[in-house]
């Protein structure tokens, strides 16, 4: 019979073991012992699952209704169908056409309605009814900064669609929020100095702006791009969003001795509010001996279209242009074209672009694990999606790219001919310190849904 | 001076606007004595008579040209307006003037659902409490609205401006200013003129005509027309059809102004019922001051100067002078005695 005889080195040896053993277990089994450590984990539920929550009624449902279109392609060219569109150009790419991780990817759909509550409402649905492992969509930075609240909350990534206000990247940026659309800063910095060139350094402007998160943000960022250029401000006159008939905010522009009108509008209220500024003749008047001229700094395909001739000379920023001629562009306009028979807005090709980056980064991650997806998005730098060489920054989650300016077209040739680019700002040019607006991301960390 | 006049000229324009929609609402008051919360949808459909006689108008012929390709790789599509094809010329004109025209469509149609709206639904509440009354128009008014969504979609529909009616008109030449001192858009003033006729029309119609001397009889006492014989339910029923025309032709010619959609009446229904009570409910000439009173006061209250003071005074201001003018005249600024009392 032998004796258990136990030394004080044998027991800081067994202790050790012990130790580094309990340690380094879960690394053992690393995505099995993950699997239910964050909301709606696929190696779980057996399905792959993208939440589109975009406006399909409301002020922006056009718009929602193109960024749709756009996710449904991106779901086709990501699970193997179609030409392929982006997936020919885009540059590093991981994604192999069989869908993500070797699964195919499915998809519900939500409507916003263009309003915040019920963008909120959908996107809990989505994760929480149905196993959404990533939303995206919105048309408004109100709708992107409350999913993107929630998804922060829930642990779940959210892909913003058309969200150009700059609280989305900036004071209310989260570290499971990122957007690939530009920014109204950008937009500022983009198109000052056009301004210069075509209207010269010494104007009064007279800003109209839509009365909600974006159009604040816009106003402030084109309001110190345009006075850095030497512009004065005469009044900046908040409206109501949603309003159809501006004459009685047109009116005090008659006679207020500006000479520039900037119209802080997007959608229909742009629509409505340029032809009715264009109708009151503002832009056959002069005024301090210099011809009176209309600014749209955001500009979206579908809203030139439906301004109509309002639009013709217009100055204003775009994200994307499907008339670009580069190859990304070019791919994307085919196999668009070829879907739908008519060629993509920037909402359906922002809409797109975010949910091929999301599926590529998991790809790359090899995990639907949030910090691990979190972490393959920050800092990456790809190219071929369009916008030239981008980068995903990792201090606020907003892509870094070139900015258009664009002009409505004098002389369209077709319905889709409205706007044409006369100028791109370099990225280097649109970069800018992402601590002037503030905001924490927060951990990696993602919480229990 | 020019920016008063121009802020009463916009007054006056959306004065115009407000007038005519609370004309019709306060003449299906005064004459049936119903709270017709369905007239914002009357002014909707106008607005879709509008749409639906353009979109008849453009109705095209598409023919896909193999030999070209868009820039997204798609055969070209030609497209021929029937109507152009038709009538040449003239098509082109009734195409670009649709708006103008549509009033052709609109006058009929609204008639027909005015009579249909009265006979078959409203005349079977003549007897019911004003609050049934205002529940039973609210859900038409929400089933019209339904129903149009489901044939034309959620999204507005943008109306043109026929081609040689868009720009602003010089206002101060005709004041005998300089040229360009004032300008107002050409469409607007059309607006301002075509209301005023319309309500020129309606009170001359009700003031020169035996049918209209008939049915102010009978608002001032029913009873007593009816026992002279006068069959005055049936001559209601035209004024119900009446009302529907005037909100009617309002809407038509106001969508190239605001796009309409399926909500365009409740965004005016509720601006309209202020209106009428302002006014005085029942009164023509009250509702008319009313529209025009409130349109004035609105517009002013939109200039900078007054908003510095008092920021989004533009948006309570119709409200506050509601509260004013109901604590200071009970029955508005020409209601008369016994409507709506007790």
């Amino acid at each position: 019979m032998s004796k258990l005889i136990m030394n004080r080195r044998g027991l800081l040896r067994t202790m050790g073991a012990g130790a580094a053993a309990t340690l380094a277990s879960p690394m053992f089994f690393t995505r099995g012992a993950w699997a239910n450590n964050y909301c709606n984990d696929p190696t779980a539920s057996g399905k792959i699952v993208f939440g589109f929550n975009v406006p399909q009624t409301g002020t922006y449902a056009e718009e929602g209704l193109e960024q749709l279109k756009g996710y449904q392609l991106a779901v086709k060219h990501i699970n193997g169908e179609g030409d392929g569109g982006l997936l020919k150009t885009f540059k590093p790419l991981a994604l192999e056409g069989n869908g993500v991780l070797g699964r195919k990817v499915e998809f519900v759909t939500g409507d916003t309605q263009t309003n915040t509550d019920a963008a909120r409402d959908g996107a809990r649905r989505m994760i929480e009814r149905d196993g959404a492992i990533m939303v995206t969509g919105c048309v408004t930075t109100g709708e992107a900064v409350a999913q993107q609240a929630l998804c922060h909350e829930l642990g779940v990534i959210y892909m913003s669609g058309l969200t150009h206000g700059n609280d989305t990247t900036g004071k209310d940026k989260r570290r499971y929020g990122f957007r690939h659309f530009f920014n109204a800063h950008q937009s500022g910095v983009a198109i000052a100095p056009i301004l210069g060139q075509e209207y010269g350094n010494d104007r009064r402007a007279y800003h109209l702006t839509a009365d909600y998160n974006w159009g604040w943000t816009q106003e402030e960022s084109i309001k110190a791009a345009t006075e850095a250029l030497g512009w004065e401000t005469v009044a900046t006159v908040r409206t109501p969003l949603g309003l159809g008939d501006y004459s009685q905010y047109l009116t005090p522009v008659l006679n207020s001795g500006a000479d520039v009108l900037i119209l802080n509008h997007y959608g229909h209220d742009m629509v409505n509010s340029l032809p009715q500024a264009v109708q009151f003749g503002l832009r056959e008047r002069q005024a301090n001996g210099k011809q009176f001229e209309i600014i749209v700094p955001m500009f979206s395909e579908l809203m030139a279209v439906g301004a109509g001739d309002a639009v013709k000379g217009i100055i204003g920023t775009q994200n994307w242009n499907w008339q670009l001629e580069d190859e990304g562009s070019k791919a994307f306009t085919q196999s668009y074209g070829a879907e739908y028979g008519e060629p993509p807005s920037q909402s359906a090709h922002t809409g797109y672009v975010q949910a091929i980056l999301y599926a590529d980064a998991v790809q790359r991650a090899g995990s639907f694990y949030p910090p691990e997806v979190i972490k393959a998005l920050e800092e990456f730098e790809f190219d071929g999606m369009g916008n030239g060489p981008t980068l995903y920054r990792g201090d606020d989650h907003q892509c870094i790219k070139e900015v258009l300016v664009v002009r409505g077209n004098e002389n369209p040739t077709s319905r889709f001919d409205v706007l044409n680019v006369v100028g791109k700002t370099p990225r280097d040019e649109v970069t800018y310190d992402p601590a002037i607006f503030g905001g924490e991301l927060g951990p990696y960390e993602p919480n229990q849904c | 001076m020019n920016t008063i006049l121009a802020q009463l000229l916009n007054g006056l324009d959306k004065g115009a606007a407000y007038a005519l929609i609370a004309l019709g609402l306060t003449l299906v008051f005064g004459t049936l004595g119903v709270v017709n919360f369905a007239h914002g949808a009357l002014f909707m459909l106008g607005c879709f008579c509008a749409v639906a006689f353009r979109y008849l108008l453009t109705i095209e012929t598409v023919s896909v040209d193999p030999t070209q390709l868009s820039p997204w790789g798609q055969p070209v599509q030609v497209r021929t307006p029937l109507v152009q094809d038709w009538l040449g010329d003239f098509g082109a004109l009734m195409v670009d003037y649709s708006v103008p025209f549509s009033i052709l469509l609109t006058v009929p149609v609204m008639l027909v659902i005015g009579i249909a709206m009265e006979r078959g639904l409203i005349r079977h509440f003549y007897k019911r409490t004003h609050a049934e009354q205002i529940l039973v128009t609210f859900g038409l008014a929400i089933v019209l609205g339904e129903l149009v969504k489901s044939v034309f979609g959620p999204n507005p529909w943008p109306q043109p401006i026929p081609s040689d009616l868009r720009g602003a008109a010089d206002i101060g030449i005709w004041l005998g200013m300089e040229p360009r001192s004032l300008t107002y858009p050409m469409w607007r003033v059309i607006y301002l003129l075509f209301s005023l006729a319309v309500i020129g029309g309606v009170f001359a119609f009700l003031r020169f005509t035996t049918f209209g001397m008939v049915v102010r009889a009978g608002m001032a006492d029913r009873e007593a027309v009816g026992l002279l014989g006068i069959n005055i339910d049936r001559r209601f029923t035209v004024v119900f059809g009446l009302a529907a025309v005037v909100a009617g032709v309002a809407g038509a010619m106001y969508t190239p102004l605001l796009a309409p959609n399926y909500h365009i009446g409740m965004d005016f229904l509720v601006l309209s019922f202020v209106v009428v009570v302002v006014g005085g409910m029942g009164s023509l000439p009250g509702a008319v001051l009313a529209g025009f009173l409130l349109g004035i006061l609105q517009s002013f209250a939109s200039m900078t100067q007054i908003k510095t003071f008092l920021p989004g005074i533009d948006q309570v201001i119709v409200y506050l002078v509601a509260v004013v003018v109901l604590l200071v005249r009970p029955r508005g600024l020409l209601g008369r005695r016994g409507v709506m009392e007790g």
